[in-house]
C-alpha cells in the first residue's frame, strides 16, 4: 500500500499555492492514500507486451495553417485585470527574472 | 589539481511563423503590448489549443539539421509552475517524448572538428515578457511574446571550455539562420543560450555541482562568463568551498556572475500530457517531405565552395557564414566571371560598403548580376581594377548598371597604343627630374612617372600598357 503522509499532503498543496485547514489535510491524507492505492491494485495486473497509453486521445496531428486572425482590442484583453495601466497587466513587482 | 570544465548549453529559439504556436495571434515582435493576444494566449478558462502546424514542421527541419531521430510519435505535456508569465500557470511544452532527439552537431575548435550531442529539442510556447519599468511597485506583463513557437535545443554535458561553447552557439546559430527558422537576434530575445557549467579534477568521472547562466545577451558574453564561472568555481573549490547549485545571471558591465536564486529543491513542475492537444505523429513520408526542403548547410557548402571554385578555406568560410552571402557569391559566378575575382571583390570592397552602411547583402543595391558585369569590364580591360574601385561605391550608392555608368562618366580605359604613346612623350618632356633619375637606374622613378600618366588620363590609362609604352618611349629618347 503506497502510503501519504501528511507531509506529502502540505507539499502538493505548496506546488499548489494552496492553504488547507487541519482537517482538510488529514482528510486529504486517506483520499489521497486511496487513490494511490487504487494505482497499487492496478499495478498488480499483468501488462507484459502491451502498448504503454501516452495519451487518452486516440486523434493524432489536428493542425491548424499558419495564418494569422485578428487579435483582440487591447482593452477588451485587459478588461478582467485586477490592475492595469491601460497598456499591461499589472502584477506585484517581480524581483527576479525567470 | 588540475580541472576540466563540463558545459552544457539550452538554446531556445523562436520560430519565425507568422502567427502564434496554439492560436492565430501575429508574432511580430514590436506590437503595442498586449494588442497580440487573444482568449487563448492569455489562458481564459474553456478554450481550446490548436496547433501551428507551420512550428511542427520548423522544428522536425531543425531536428533533421541536427542530425537527430525524429519522434513518429510524440505529445505535448504541460509543465507546471506559477510565475507572471503564463496567464494559465502552466507552460505546454514536451517531456518524456520530445520531437527531435539524440542528435549531434560538429564544430570546429583551433582547426580539429569536435562532435556536440544534442539530447533533444522540443516544442513549446514562449511566455510572457515581464517589464520592470513600470513604477509603483508593480510590474508589467505583456503577452503578445506569449505563445509564440520557442524550440528548445539541449545538448549533451560535451562541452569542455568556453571557446567551444562559442563554437556551439555560432555553428547552430548559422544552421538556424541558414534553415530560415529563426531570425535569431539575440536583442530581440529571438535566440537566448543558457549554459550549464561545472568542473571537476581531469580524469574525474563524477560531474560536480552546476551552475546555470542565464540572461547574456551575446555569444560573446556567454563566452566569457563561461571563462569567469569556470575562474570562480575551481577558486570555490580551492579555498575548501563547495559550488552551489543556483542559477547565476551575467553582469556584463562588470564582466561578472551573480547569484540570482538559489535552486532549495529541484523544480517540480508535475509535467502530465497536455489533454487538449492530441498527439503528433510525424512519418516517415512527412519527414521526408521536410527533408527535401532543407538547403544544402554551411558546412557541405564550405566544403563545396573550396572544391568547386578552387577557394581557400579562409574565404569559403567567410563566403559562407551566412546563406543570403552564399547565394549572392554563387549567382556572381553564375553570371560567367571567374570565381577568385569574384570573392576578393565581395569580401573586399563590397563588404566594406556594406559594413560602412550597416547594410546586410539582401539590402545591397548592386545585384550580382551588375557586380558580375563590372568584373566583366575588368576582365576584358574595358576599365581598370583602379577605376572599378572607384565605380564600386556609385554602384553601392545609384543601383545603377555598371555598363552605363562606366559609358555615362566616359571610365573606359584607354588601350589605344597611340594615344598611350603620346601621353608618355608628354610626361616624359615635362618631369625632367625623375626621367634623369630613372635612366640613372632608380627602377623606382618608373612607379612615379606611370602614376603621372594614370593622373593625365583620370585613371583611364590601361595600367599594364602605359607601364610598357613608357618604358618604350624612356628607350627611344634616351
Amino acid at each position: 500500500m503506497a502510503k501519504i503522509t501528511k507531509a506529502d499532503v502540505e507539499y502538493v498543496a505548496g506546488l499548489a499555492q494552496l492553504t488547507l485547514d487541519e482537517a482538510t489535510k488529514e482528510r486529504l491524507v486517506g483520499e489521497m492514500g486511496d487513490i494511490l492505492g487504487y494505482m497499487d491494485k492496478l499495478n498488480e495486473l499483468d501488462t507484459t507486451g502491451i502498448e504503454p497509453t501516452m495519451h487518452v486521445l486516440e486523434m493524432t496531428n489536428v493542425f491548424r495553417e499558419d495564418e494569422v486572425t485578428p487579435s483582440l482590442p487591447r482593452d477588451a484583453a485587459l478588461m478582467n485585470a485586477p490592475k492595469t495601466d491601460g497598456e499591461y497587466f499589472l502584477v506585484p513587482r517581480i524581483l527576479d527574472t525567470e | 589539481m588540475k580541472y576540466e570544465a563540463v558545459i552544457g548549453m539550452e538554446v531556445h529559439v523562436e520560430l519565425n511563423t507568422q502567427s502564434k504556436v496554439f492560436c492565430g495571434c501575429s508574432t511580430k515582435f514590436d506590437a503595442p503590448a498586449n494588442t497580440n493576444v487573444c482568449p487563448i494566449c492569455l489562458g481564459m478558462p474553456g478554450v481550446l489549443p490548436v496547433i501551428n502546424k507551420r512550428a511542427v514542421e520548423l522544428s522536425v527541419a531543425v531536428g533533421i539539421a541536427l542530425n537527430c531521430t525524429i519522434s513518429r510519435w510524440s505529445k505535448m505535456d504541460r509543465k507546471n509552475y506559477f510565475y507572471p508569465d503564463l496567464a494559465k500557470n502552466y507552460q505546454i511544452s514536451q517531456y518524456d517524448l520530445p520531437l527531435c532527439a539524440n542528435g549531434c552537431l560538429e564544430i570546429q575548435v583551433n582547426g580539429s572538428t569536435k562532435r556536440i550531442g544534442i539530447t533533444r529539442a522540443h516544442l513549446e510556447e514562449d511566455t510572457a515578457r515581464n517589464t520592470h519599468t513600470i513604477g509603483g511597485g508593480d510590474s508589467g506583463v505583456d503577452f503578445n511574446r506569449c505563445g509564440v513557437p520557442l524550440l528548445e535545443i539541449v545538448t549533451e554535458p560535451d562541452i569542455r571550455s568556453a571557446e567551444e561553447a562559442y563554437a556551439y552557439l555560432t555553428s547552430l546559430k548559422q544552421i538556424l539562420r541558414y534553415l530560415d527558422v529563426s531570425d535569431c537576434n539575440m536583442e530581440e530575445g529571438s535566440l537566448r543560450a543558457e549554459a550549464n557549467i561545472s568542473i571537476r579534477p581531469v580524469g574525474s568521472k563524477e560531474f560536480g555541482s552546476k551552475t546555470e547562466v542565464k540572461n547574456v545577451a551575446s555569444f560573446s558574453g556567454v563566452q566569457k562568463a563561461i571563462d569567469f564561472e569556470i575562474a570562480r568555481q575551481q577558486q570555490v573549490i580551492e579555498g575548501g568551498g563547495q559550488v552551489v547549485q543556483e542559477t547565476r545571471g551575467w553582469d556584463a558591465d562588470k564582466g561578472i556572475t551573480f547569484s540570482q536564486r538559489a535552486k532549495e529543491s529541484a523544480h517540480d513542475y508535475r509535467y502530465f500530457p497536455e489533454p487538449d492537444l492530441v498527439p503528433l505523429v510525424v512519418d516517415e513520408a512527412w519527414e521526408a517531405q521536410i527533408a527535401a526542403t532543407l538547403p544544402e548547410l554551411p558546412r557541405a557548402r564550405k566544403a563545396r565552395f573550396v572544391s568547386q571554385y578552387q577557394l581557400s578555406e579562409y574565404d569559403s568560410g567567410v563566403l559562407t557564414a551566412e546563406r543570403p552571402m552564399a547565394d549572392y557569391y554563387e549567382t556572381t559566378v553564375q553570371c560567367g566571371v571567374p570565381a577568385k575575382p569574384a570573392a576578393n571583390w565581395i569580401m573586399g570592397d563590397l563588404q566594406a560598403l556594406l559594413t560602412e552602411h550597416k547594410l546586410e547583402i539582401g539590402a545591397c543595391k548592386v545585384t550580382p548580376e551588375n557586380l558580375a558585369s563590372m568584373i566583366a569590364l575588368i576582365e576584358d580591360g574595358t576599365i581598370s581594377g583602379k577605376i572599378a574601385k572607384d565605380l564600386l561605391p556609385e554602384l553601392f550608392a545609384t543601383g545603377k548598371s555598371a555598363k552605363a555608368l562606366v559609358e555615362e562618366k566616359g571610365l573606359v580605359q584607354i588601350s589605344d597604343t597611340s594615344e598611350l604613346e603620346a601621353v608618355a612623350r608628354e610626361i616624359i618632356a615635362s618631369n625632367p627630374g625623375p626621367v634623369a633619375d630613372f635612366r640613372g637606374g632608380k627602377e623606382k622613378a618608373l612607379g612615379f612617372l606611370v602614376g603621372q600618366m594614370m593622373k593625365a588620363t583620370k585613371g583611364k590609362a590601361n595600367p599594364q600598357m602605359a607601364n610598357d609604352i613608357i618604358r618604350k618611349e624612356l628607350a627611344k629618347t634616351e
